[in-house]
């Protein structure tokens, strides 16, 4: 990186805003961004890991005299219909949008790196007929597979789970498949396979760890994909049972508070999905930049 | 632009693709009747409702023949797709009528929607990217930069309720939802026009950031390029070389973009369909997921799989028509 930064440096000397070396200007900003997100990341783990067991809130705490009030010092999210905290209800809420979307997350990458190294390491055929069906697979929209799993399967946390998984493992695949492939004209893959390793050995010990940090930068960017997903479904009604909200169950109930003129049921939920996403997404950048630092960071999701 | 349009090299790509699209339908109808087979859900038992708790097992077992669920996988499975092929596929038991004719009257809306939000995504992004990527890191930049990071990761849902609440709540500038005012059931231009700004607005700027990053980081790369650097010591003005030369290379990733966002885009249109209540086909496949109609959800998830392979042929064909060294071999 720091050869790019020399290359681009005398451009500075041009001061016309036009040939401004856009690779300076971004790189000011970046400590900030990764600092920002390390510390969101942090705080919301902390909130998520120590609030509930240390806190003796009760949530679900009904208090109908003060139903739908504004924020306020007492309640800085406000309180929803029924006179609940919302801060607490979103603390909750993430809790299990987290959960579900690093399960869900966790089994994706498992899946996506095994077929995607198995189609990789055996080739031929093998590989045409696996990617054939991923490619099959990826012609059905997410949500709406999503859906129909959820939907023959009952509402429940297994079965959004499952389904989130099952619609996000290909992406994995793909990225999988074509990082080994690359590896595999390496000459110490040449170098082990004149000394006799099996296809097995050569697969474990040779190509996955070189594909690893690949796919675990996939499988970080597919937790608020997959908590998005989860969200999405609840707020449609597929989702989790609503005795375990999720934020996406909070927004669909403030549905009603909202129609009556009350914003602060729905925005908060939705911020608790969009901040967590941001901070995520911005340690992955920093992350990519570490792995590929030829290829310029962007914030991607 | 006065070459002419390789007609014939389109049409066999697009024959090839339809060829290709064959097995994958096969391929997906199979794997929605293996998920249905193995689901515990029982349709009998749906359709009498309470009235199959006291019913006979003689009468449950006549109904099991009715709805066609008593044979193996295989067998309905084929029974289903030769009865599509005619155009047959089945009663919806949610809305008490005929798949195809609940799919022919709610699919127009649905096209309508999602290609007006498409075409103000693209217009949206393409323009604001050409204006960032002018100055890269300048104000412009950071600020479109910033929402567009944040509108890839707000909920489609919460920005179209959000949106409710300002538009028609507190401005009460624009209808909060349905095809038409609540008191008429006339569907008239003015009133569509009226109730579409406001859906089709939310989807489409939930789409544009992905069009927006795609446009500003071509453009800026090309602006690059050598080409354009020949420009500039040409001395053509800066309009020229950013709309002639950098826009024109920079639009190629773009291309690509359209055809992998058209399944985002049916994921959005559920959404929004849902939190809007238009009466398009998406909200009928969230309706019918919520009821476990299983003739209208594998129609629908078929069509949908239609959509994604069509918008896939479609970014192929454009992007072949615009970069020549392409051509049409996929």
């Amino acid at each position: 990186m720091a050869d790019t930064t020399t290359l681009t440096a005398p451009k500075a000397a041009d001061d016309g805003a036009r040939w401004r070396s856009r690779g300076r200007s971004r790189r000011s900003t970046r400590t900030v961004r990764a600092v920002t997100s390390a510390v969101i990341v942090a705080a919301v783990a902390l909130a998520v890991l120590i609030v509930p067991p240390v806190a003796q809130l009760d949530q679900q705490a009904v208090d109908l005299a003060l139903k739908l009030q504004p924020p306020s010092l007492d309640h800085p999210f406000g309180t929803d219909d029924v006179g609940r905290d919302l801060l607490l209800r979103c603390v909750y809420g993430l809790r299990v949008s987290l959960l579900v979307g690093l399960v869900a997350a966790l089994v994706a990458t498992v899946i996506g790196t095994a077929v995607g190294a198995a189609a990789a390491a055996f080739g031929g055929w093998t590989d045409r007929i696996v990617m054939r069906l991923v490619d099959t697979f990826s012609s059905v929209p997410h949500l709406l597979l999503g859906i129909f799993i959820v939907a023959m399967f009952r509402p429940g946390v297994w079965p959004v789970i499952v389904s989130v998984a099952l619609t996000h493992w290909l992406s994995t695949a793909r990225i999988v498949r074509s990082e080994v492939l690359s590896l595999r004209s390496r000459p110490y893959v040449d170098a082990a396979v004149s000394g006799g390793s099996s296809r097995w050995r050569i697969t474990v010990r040779h190509l996955l760890p070189g594909v690893l940090p690949q796919a675990g930068l996939a499988a970080v960017l597919m937790v608020p994909h997959a908590m998005w997903h989860e969200s999405a479904l609840s707020f449609l009604g597929l989702g989790l049972p609503s005795h375990q909200a999720s934020l996406g169950n909070l927004v669909q109930t403030a549905r009603g508070s909202l129609l009556a003129g009350d914003w602060w049921p729905t925005l908060f939920p939705g911020l608790f999905l969009i901040v967590p996403t941001l901070a995520i997404a911005g340690l992955a950048g920093v992350w990519r930049e570490r792995i590929n630092p030829r290829r310029r960071s962007e914030l991607m999701l | 632009m006065s070459r002419r349009l390789p007609w014939g090299a389109m049409a066999r790509m697009t024959g090839r693709r339809l060829l290709f699209a064959a097995p994958v339908l096969l391929v997906v109808t199979f794997g929605v009747f293996a998920v249905a087979a193995a689901s515990p859900f029982d349709p009998v038992k749906a359709y009498a409702g309470t009235a199959g708790l006291t019913a006979s097992q003689e009468t449950l077992d006549q109904l099991r023949a009715n709805l066609g669920v008593d044979q193996a996988l295989v067998p309905r499975w084929w029974e289903w797709l030769t009865s599509a092929v005619t155009g047959d596929l089945g009663e919806s038991g949610v809305m008490r009528r005929p798949v195809a004719e609940v799919i022919t009257e709610r699919l127009g809306w649905s096209l309508l929607l999602a290609t007006t939000a498409f075409l103000l995504a693209i217009l949206l992004g393409t323009a604001l990217g050409v204006a960032a990527a002018r100055r890269p890191g300048g104000l412009l930049d950071r600020c479109v930069s910033t929402v567009a990071y944040t509108l890839e990761a707000a909920p489609v849902f919460w920005l179209g309720l959000l949106a409710i609440w300002f538009f028609a709540l507190r401005l009460d500038v624009l209808p909060a939802g349905g095809l038409t005012d609540s008191g008429s059931d006339i569907v008239t231009f003015g009133q569509v026009t009226s109730h579409l700004v406001l859906p089709a607005a939310v989807l489409g700027v939930s789409q544009s950031p992905w069009f927006y990053l795609y446009v500003r980081q071509g453009v800026a790369d090309a602006l690059e390029e050598d080409p354009v650097r020949g420009a500039r010591a040409r001395g053509l003005s800066e309009r020229t070389v950013l709309l002639g030369h950098a826009w024109r290379s920079g639009m190629l990733p773009m291309l690509t973009l359209i055809g992998s966002r058209v399944p985002e885009l049916i994921t959005g249109a559920l959404l929004i369909e849902t939190v809007f209540s238009w009466p398009g086909i998406a909200a009928a496949t969230v309706e019918a997921a919520t009821s476990v109609d299983f003739p209208l959800l594998a129609a629908l998830t078929v069509l949908a799989t239609a959509a994604v392979l069509l918008g896939n042929l479609l970014s192929d064909l454009l992007y072949g028509l615009a970069d020549p060294r392409v051509g049409f071999d996929g």
